[in-house]
């Protein structure tokens, strides 16, 4: 279907702050210093777009970005 | 080193904080109008000017835009953090004050590492039932009296006793270190002397403690501290060691202590906030989060290395810079209703914990700490309110939270 969503996070902005783990676990991870990446590839599943949308906008680094595919 | 430059001690009087008359020409972050309530004074700087600078402190600028906070926060090239606090003296750099919060690339990073995994959500996973403990232990011991100062019996307890868990030193030393920290982060501004004798006795304190562990190891952070390595695989200086236990020791307590204070006393005026959280208490986190937000205990300081412009505001060497991340928290632009505590608060990317490189590596332990504390004391004490014969004293200075908080519940 259209409007599928894919998160990625910027390894180069993130620090740690762990607002998207908290907001959408299903999404991300922390490495063992809490930096965040995505999940797998950073797909969506169907249902968690409002957690996507939720932790990009919660992000203090502006680290995370959500690519419409 | 521009250090020299400045007069010893003995040679200067001390400078005079009179009463601020013009908060966009000469700021005072001691002043006592600031200490009680900064929201309006802040706001009146931002909406003339997003930087300005004071004569006082040896020159600071302030910035109180999201923006510039940002930006200054995000810039080590023009900004360094060896100078972590605003105060009226500047005396001689020491190597290894606290790293990493007083550190600058390149030495930064290799610092920050090894703080890190100690602190993840899911070490502090791990402390949560001790914290869940220790919140009610204290809850015991006023329960019975339907009144407390929840500053003194509550607030002060719970970050003190869970970084002596972490750290392996006994709770109980907590009221030594509650009582240094005041010596250093609120009395230091003014009074060097102060500043001097409570970190020589810390200092004291701990080397007894690296000693005992030299001859007998143990699981915790200090020994954690002491097996690191440097990045040339070098067991860390003593010096690190002691720099980094007093900077875990001074950023751990007094912080936390006054976000759990100030949620106490936003939620002690605000029944309809209370009565949703008793009500939804899987909403806290999220409330957590905006109470971070309006009242962010933490202002850092930065020092000007380099010339350069910030939000067209010319910044020059020599002069300090007090990074106030609860005024960039209040700004309007980024925040709707900035003044307005709105516990459900969707979009949210406050800078409590600071921006960039020197993210508070402790910000996954102060928001367990703050989640849990409010979630307990909501299931023992749902219905409270500030005792109206009792007044509220906030702390002075870079830290700002209630050190005294009379609560009547029941």
């Amino acid at each position: 279907m259209s409007g599928k969503l894919r998160v990625h996070v910027d390894q180069d902005k993130c620090q740690g702050h762990a607002r998207c783990k908290q907001l959408a676990p299903e999404l991300f991870d922390l490495d063992e210093y809490g930096n965040a990446h995505e999940r797998g590839d950073g797909t969506v599943p169907a249902g968690l777009e409002d957690k996507a949308w939720l932790a990009k906008s919660n992000c203090p680094e502006i680290a995370i970005e959500v690519i419409e595919e | 080193m521009s250090d020299t430059a400045h007069a010893t001690q003995d040679e200067r009087i001390p400078p005079a904080h009179p009463p601020v008359t013009d908060w966009l020409h000469d700021f005072d972050h001691t002043d006592p109008r600031w200490t009680e309530n900064p929201f309006p004074i802040w706001d009146e700087i931002r909406s003339a000017s997003p930087v300005v600078h004071t004569g006082r402190f040896l020159g600071c600028y302030l910035p109180t835009t999201y923006e510039a906070v940002k930006q200054i926060a995000h810039d080590t090239e023009h900004f360094s953090s060896r100078r972590v606090v605003v105060r009226d003296e500047r005396p001689e750099i020491q190597r290894n004050a606290a790293p990493p919060i007083t550190s600058d690339p390149p030495e930064h990073k290799p610092a920050k590492q090894l703080l890190l995994p100690p602190f993840t959500p899911d070490a502090m996973k791990k402390l949560e039932p001790r914290v869940r403990a220790i919140c009610n232990e204290l809850i015991d011991e006023f329960f019975a009296d339907g009144h407390c100062d929840a500053a003194a019996r509550y607030t002060k307890h719970i970050p003190t006793r869970a970084i002596c868990h972490m750290l392996g030193i006994p709770e109980k030393d907590g009221d030594l270190f509650v009582n240094w920290i005041h010596m250093i982060l609120e009395l230091g501004i003014k009074n060097e002397e102060m500043l001097k004798q409570a970190v020589g006795e810390m200092t004291d304190y701990f080397a007894a403690h690296i000693e005992a562990r030299k001859r007998r190891p143990t699981d915790d952070l200090i020994s954690t501290l002491m097996n690191a390595k440097d990045r040339n695989g070098q067991p860390l200086e003593d010096s690190h060691v002691l720099g980094s236990l007093r900077l875990l020791l001074i950023a751990g307590i007094d912080t936390t202590w006054s976000a759990i204070g100030a949620s106490l006393w936003h939620l002690a005026r605000t029944p309809a906030d209370r009565d949703r959280l008793v009500r939804e208490p899987q909403l806290v986190p999220t409330a957590v989060e905006e109470l971070l937000r309006a009242y962010s205990p933490v202002t850092m300081a930065r020092e000007v290395m380099k010339e350069t412009t910030v939000a067209g505001c010319p910044m020059k060497p020599g002069n300090m810079v007090l990074l106030s991340f609860p005024a960039a928290n209040r700004d309007p632009s980024v925040f709707p209703d900035a003044d307005r505590v709105v516990i459900d608060r969707k979009s949210n990317p406050h800078a409590a914990f600071g921006l960039g490189i020197h993210r508070c590596v402790g910000s996954n332990l102060a928001r367990m700490e703050m989640t849990v504390a409010l979630q307990e004391w909501l299931k023992r004490i749902p219905d409270f309110r500030l005792d109206p014969e009792g007044s509220v004293a906030w702390s002075e200075g870079t830290v700002r939270g209630p050190r005294q908080l009379p609560i009547l519940f029941g």
